[in-house]
């Protein structure tokens, strides 16, 4: 433990945790776990085609067979407008139901609901589908051609002055600039300029879409399904439906992994417009196929970048232009890429511009610190190369040019207290850092950046008749924040976190909060719950002053127990049992309840180490080691901790080896399944070293940072750059698979 | 999935007979392949015979003679048998790579050799070894090479009423061992980019008389290269004849470009391999010689 920090009973130990066993057991509820006498099932159909006007549909001979109970095309959806907030919902509706034009293979363009599975996939075959098909474009150079076919005949390119006369698949320019590039590069004494592609990964979650809705004689709709947050799920199907959103309540289910990929929605505005014209509950459960073919990949993209230093290794320059696929509809996180990039670094002249691309894939959804790993890809081999030319180890070239408290974020704030050099200064002494290498193996490092989230969160601290505490979470717990927020209730309330059940709360039974996403949960519904908390012990004092006959300014809480302050007389002190069970004769329930809009997230940093053996024939690559080190705040359950930074580096480590969505060249995706999907298996993967640097966030009660993004920024340079330590070949297009290393590889040995 | 008629006979006439009879029938042995193909609604068969209720294709016997191994008896159940590991180490391990252990539990080799994917695992080992395929039918009993079984992709010289019944292996001579290798991205779960496989057997001085090498995943159905053999046999395997043979083996693919890899990259890795399991297989020989 570091000096000066205070010593907890119960934050940073390690319970089980109280979900644990069902799932463990197969108890716990998913969404397709999830049924209704009478219930319905529903079917998506789904285009043929990458692009293609939608010139009618027919949905009366599906409506004619026997047990169709109803067909729903994007005539029954509101026309509505984008709205003003950061979801456009004109492109929501329209990516939920296709409204005149298909802009991807798999986009939605009717749904059935019929008594079985089987007759509602009879039913999609009949109904019949006029289209006009249009030329497709997938590769995000091309969409940008002048001559490219258009998406959006109507879209304008945002962020160019003077307005553009003339419509184009670029939805958006946006550029990073501070300093003097020209005078920065001119200050190098080396520079490299590359070119780096990715291709669209996916989320991978194991747990697919799945819902079931039903709409009441008095129009109340109930939903079930598995999301990141039953409050946008309301929020966006009241919006999509144009229904109150008082007449929906959204119950959540466990869910089965997310990473970003739930954080919107494709099947629940369906089941319940499918519910509201059957009259009957209906179940919606996507197949994997239709998971990889309609659901948020995360982009490909292409990057361009210069980086430019000096001989004692201080970056002086750093130009960008980044290009991301945005899928049919506007939206890539190449903002944010532009703004993590650079962002563990004080460069001072700099110039990142990114563009959103629309192309003839699915949407882009978020995907774990969405944007950063792909920038940081580029970034993080640039220094690597940079490194090598100067004679400089690359962790000793990053301390000399890491950003620390005080210094400007290339996004425009300046860093409070941050934990970046920490986190180098223990890769450097990690002994991984040291571990002999053999031949055809290497050793790389990488430094990644992520910003984590605050934003609105409610909870509820509610004290049961016998003592026990019931912690009432508004958020989806993906990654084990319902023990992180019943660690802090403890921690506060002086009780064993045994004694505190926390529960997820559907969307009529606590205020509402923003959803499980940006890594800000245990952050943001934490000071929620540290305030409830507090407030429930405001209360337990004044219980306790009220038995005793005291003033409450006169009563202690600590460690559990109601004290009397000096000269109060001779009392006993009261447990908070003690004054639980009394409560209905001192003044009733005890309880806290708090909503919060959260300030202060602050940002995590990480480096990792990774060492590979490459088989030089074969182009297959072993992870041999890893080691993630991170700045982590205070791991409130390191566990879990230690679980999300294991979990983001296994998914780093997938995106840089095998990981693509390969389209054909009707774009139509050729792998939709985990057989050619290649996500990493578990032995594929060594055991991930993980070392918690705790810096505290000074504006957190117990001085948490987000953790469960940054870790999957780091894995893909690490990996490229220990690739290139074994072979002596710079991989910048990823996936580095088995056969383009050997391409590469033969390229060396020929060239 | 719409319903489906099940029997499982207990005598290889009924089955027959079956199969014969009733339109649109499959067999269903391990259903390893047969269900996903349900699943995804490639297949819509009338009628599942279930073929592991009939002695002749669930039994397994090793004698002076070679190994017969019914056609429906699964991997895990041959992996217990640590006499076939001895005698044939490539056919095992080939066995051994097919799918998690529960799904061991139901595949078997002979279905591996029905579905006559190009990417089969055990099928290039069965190559190697010399596996010949007893297969009954309307018209009685016959036997073939297990190389010339399957015709391309998923076909197979099965005609209607015809099934596998069991897979013949001759005991192999003194101082022969076999080895198969593939090539997977990942370490499980994937399936064979290339496959390789090689017996060798050599004499007292280490020099080798007899070899079979075969391929899979690189052309429409697995294979064996006579020329790779060839380059093998005559003389002591030393790094001339390995490069030989794995050029040879090289030479004699005929892969695709698809989404798990390139004619170039499939090419190089088939010669790649061939030498190393030709490398694995002459060390198991030698260990058998001493």
């Amino acid at each position: 433990m570091a000096k000066g920090q205070k010593k907890f009973r119960s934050v940073g130990t390690r319970p089980i945790r109280h979900d644990g066993i069902d799932k463990v057991t197969g108890r716990a509820n998913y969404g397709a776990d999830f049924a209704l006498p009478g219930m319905l099932w529903g079917g998506v159909l789904r285009s043929p085609h990458a692009h293609a006007r939608v010139l009618g549909i027919d949905a009366s001979k599906a409506l004619e067979i026997e047990g169709v109970k109803a067909v729903i095309t994007s005539a029954d959806l509101p026309v509505i407008e984008a709205g003003d907030g950061p979801t456009n919902f004109w492109d929501l509706s329209r990516n939920i139901l296709a409204r005149d034009k298909v802009l991807y293979h798999g986009h939605a363009v009717a749904a059935v609901a019929a008594t079985t599975a089987v007759i509602a996939a009879r039913a999609l075959e009949r109904v019949e589908v006029e289209y006009e098909v249009l030329p497709q474009v997938q590769d995000v150079m091309e969409a940008m051609s002048p001559d490219a076919p258009l998406l959006h005949e109507d879209m304008f390119t945002k962020g160019l002055d003077p307005k553009p006369e003339h419509p184009s698949n670029v939805a958006r320019r946006m550029e990073i600039a501070r300093g003097d590039l020209e005078n920065g590069f001119a200050q190098a004494n080396v520079v490299v300029e590359r070119e780096f592609t990715t291709r669209s990964v996916h989320q991978g979650y194991i747990e697919p879409h799945a819902v079931v809705a039903r709409t009441g004689e008095d129009g109340q709709v109930v939903v079930w399904c598995s999301s990141q947050g039953h409050f946008m799920v309301r929020q966006y199907c009241a919006t999509v439906l144009g229904l109150d959103t008082s007449q929906i309540k959204v119950i959540p289910a466990e869910i089965g992994g997310g990473f970003g990929g739930k954080t919107t929605v494709y099947l629940e505005p369906l089941a319940i417009l499918l519910s509201q014209r059957s009259g009957r509950p209906v179940k919606i459960v996507m197949s994997r196929e239709e998971e990889f073919r309609a659901t948020g990949p995360a982009p490909g993209s292409r990057i361009r970048a210069k980086l430019g230093a000096r001989n004692d290794g201080t970056l002086t320059a750093c130009e960008a232009q980044l290009y991301f696929e945005a899928g049919a509809f506007p939206g890539s996180p190449v903002m944010a890429a532009c703004m993590t990039m650079l962002a563990p670094y004080t460069v001072e002249n700099l110039s990142l511009v990114g563009y959103d691309v629309c192309v003839n894939k699915p949407k882009t959804a978020a995907y774990r610190a969405p944007g950063a790993p792909i920038g940081s890809f580029a970034i993080e081999t640039l220094i690597d190369e940079l490194a090598e030319m100067l004679g400089i180890d690359p962790v000793d070239l990053r301390l000399h040019n890491a950003a620390h408290e005080g210094s400007q974020a290339p996004y425009g704030p300046k860093f409070r207290r941050i934990g970046y050099r920490e986190t180098l200064e223990t890769a450097r002494a990690h002994p991984q850092y040291r571990t002999p290498l053999e031949r055809n193996q290497g050793r790389g490092v990488a430094s990644g950046f992520w910003f984590n989230a605050g934003m609105q969160s409610s909870a509820a601290v509610n004290v049961n008749e016998d003592g026990t505490v019931q912690v009432v979470s508004p958020n989806p717990d993906i990654g084990g924040s319902r023990v992180s927020l019943a660690l802090m209730a403890a921690e506060e309330l002086g009780i064993d976190v045994e004694r505190v059940r926390p529960v997820v709360a559907d969307t009529e039974t606590i205020g509402y909060s923003d959803l499980t996403g940006g890594s800000r949960v245990t952050f943001a519904t934490g000071m929620a719950v540290v305030e409830a908390a507090r407030k429930v012990i405001e209360q337990l004092r004044e219980r306790a002053a009220k038995i005793w006959g005291i003033d409450v300014s006169q009563v202690e809480w600590n460690e559990g127990y109601a004290l009397p302050g000096q000269g109060n007389g001779e009392h006993d002190p009261l447990s908070l049992a003690e004054i639980a069970t009394s409560a209905s004769r001192t003044g009733g329930t005890i309880c806290g309840n708090v909503s919060l809009n959260a300030r202060g997230a602050a940002p995590g940093f990480a480096t990792h180490i990774c060492d590979v053996e490459v088989d030089p024939e074969t182009g297959r690559v072993e992870i041999l080691r890893y080691a993630a080190v991170q700045d982590v705040g205070k791991a409130i359950h390191p566990s879990y901790v230690e679980g999300q930074m294991q979990g983001g580096v296994a998914q780093g480590i997938g995106w840089a080896l095998n990981e693509e969505l390969v389209y054909d060249e009707d774009g139509v995706l050729e792998n939709p399944g985990f057989l050619d999907y290649r996500i990493p298996v578990a032995s594929d993967l060594p055991m991930i070293d993980t070392i918690l640097v705790e810096v505290a966030n000074p504006t957190h009660p117990y001085g948490v940072r987000g953790v469960g993004e940054v870790p999957i920024v780091p894995p893909l340079a690490a990996v490229a750059n220990a690739i290139y330590a074994a072979t002596g070949v710079r991989m910048r297009d990823l996936p580095i698979s088995p056969p383009r290393l050997v391409d590469a590889l033969d390229g060396k040995h020929s060239g | 999935m719409e319903s489906v008629r099940y029997e499982a006979p207990r005598e290889l006439s009924a089955a027959i007979e079956l199969l014969d009879s009733v339109e649109g029938a499959r067999v269903l042995a391990g259903g390893t392949d047969l269900l996903i193909q349900l699943r995804a609604a490639l297949i819509q068969p009338s009628l599942l015979v279930d073929l592991k209720w009939i002695p002749e294709l669930t039994a397994v016997s090793l004698d002076e003679e070679g190994l017969s191994l019914g056609a429906a008896v699964s991997c895990a159940e041959l992996r217990e048998h640590k006499q076939i590991e001895r005698l044939f180490p490539g056919l095992y391990e080939s066995a051994e790579l097919i799918g998690s252990e529960q799904i061991q539990g139901r595949a078997s080799v002979g279905g591996n050799l029905c579905n006559a994917s190009p990417a089969a695992d055990t099928v290039p080992a069965l190559l190697a070894t010399g596996a010949r395929c007893v297969v009954a039918g309307p018209g009685g009993t016959r036997t073939l090479p297990c190389e010339r079984f399957a015709t391309g992709p998923g076909e197979t010289i099965l005609g209607r009423g015809e099934l596998l019944v069991s897979i013949q292996i001759p005991k192999p001579a003194p101082g022969t061992a076999d080895c198969y290798l593939r090539l997977i991205p990942r370490t499980e779960m994937d399936i064979a980019v290339v496959g390789a496989a090689v017996s060798v057997t050599l004499d007292a001085s280490g020099s080798c008389t007899d070899a079979r090498v075969a391929q899979g995943a690189v052309g429409p159905t697995a294979s064996l290269v006579p020329d790779a053999a060839a380059a093998l046999v005559g003389g002591v395997p030393d790094v001339g004849r390995l490069e030989a043979a794995a050029r040879a083996a090289a030479g004699a693919s005929r892969p695709i470009d698809d989404k798990r890899g390139t004619v170039r990259y499939r090419r190089k890795v088939t010669g790649v391999l061939t030498r190393r399991a030709a490398e694995i297989a002459i060390e198991r020989a030698r260990q058998r010689t001493r």
